[in-house]
């Protein structure tokens, strides 16, 4: 096992590049996760704000 | 044929595809990630010469080979929007440069990680690694340009432009290290004759790259759809969208 983490001395090296190449997927997955909830609540709050307007229209 | 092509740029339909599609790119790059992860790092022979650091290539050759392929898919998308004015053309490309940015971020990282214990350097102005690096403003370049310009068909039909123009890097990235004689090293996989790299390290290779590529599709594909709902908030079947969901749809 540490004859695995140690990867016969470059262990920095290998790692780090894993570590980065983890940390671009992440902000990857992060993007579109947050610009979908961000557009889902704009479109909701609209609508409900749009059904508010036609019955106070109607009342 | 291309009539039904030209159907499935309909906003609704591309909605519609393009969700089904990210769903199974997702899966199918996490399965082929876990297993090429697994290959990359425990299945697979140190280098002969380099030892453990070429695990490194597992990681730096998918994202370099992504920062091109994502380029040219922008190139393309870019050409579709300005010869058939199709809108989710435009957007599949702006969705796809972020993307594109960060692996290019990645290639040129991961390179440095490789070049400093292999040649001693972080980093010299070789040809391949100044053409990379030019790809990585170009892609700076294009996000800007969207992001300047006040009205979005001029920003689209600008920053599409300069996706053309910068597509002349991409021969230069990928001859480069036939052109100039320099310290990176040159291709080993996309040789017309047999690749001359051993099967134990093509395959986590390959696994790698393809699950980066089908990454990419999903990532693109939920950006440019989320995209889509923002600008289409005000028809029809986004209304229905909304009103379905909110009639206890899904999630």
């Amino acid at each position: 096992m540490s004859d695995f983490l140690h990867m016969g001395g470059y262990a920095i090296y290998v790692w780090a590049s894993y570590l980065l190449g983890l940390l671009v997927v992440a902000v990857n997955l992060w993007q579109p996760w947050r610009a979908e909830r961000e557009v889902w609540r704009q479109l909701t709050r609209r609508r409900k704000h749009e059904e508010r307007m036609r019955e106070s229209e109607t009342s | 044929m291309w009539a039904w092509l030209h159907r499935q740029g309909s906003p609704k339909r591309f909605y519609n595809w393009s969700g089904t599609l990210a769903r199974w790119a997702g899966w199918g790059s996490l399965l082929l990630g876990v297993a090429g992860l697994y290959y990359a790092l425990f299945a697979s022979p140190p280098d002969y010469q380099q030892g453990e650091s070429v695990r490194i290539m597992y990681v730096h050759v998918p994202a370099a080979w992504l920062s091109m392929f994502i380029y040219m898919n922008i190139a393309a998308a870019s050409l579709v929007s300005l010869v058939w004015r199709i809108k989710v053309a435009d957007m599949f490309a702006a969705a796809s440069a972020p993307i594109g940015a960060w692996f290019t971020f990645l290639a040129l990282a991961t390179g440095s990680l490789w070049g400093k214990p292999m040649w001693g350097t972080w980093w010299i102005w070789d040809a391949r690694l100044t053409s990379e690096l030019i790809l990585l403003f170009l892609y700076l370049g294009y996000i800007g340009l969207l992001a300047a310009i006040e009205e979005r068909e001029t920003a689209a039909r600008a920053a599409a432009v300069l996706a053309l123009v910068g597509v002349v890097n991409i021969p230069i990235i990928h001859y480069s290290v036939e052109w100039w004689s320099t310290l990176h090293q040159g291709a080993t996989v996309t040789k017309f004759d047999k690749p001359s790299i051993d099967w134990t390290m093509l395959r986590p290779l390959l696994l790698m790259a393809f699950s980066a590529t089908l990454f990419y599709v999903a990532v693109a594909l939920r950006l440019a759809r989320t995209e889509l709902l923002r600008r289409e908030r005000e028809s029809q079947w986004v209304r229905e969208l909304i009103d379905g969901r909110q009639g206890g749809g899904r999630r």
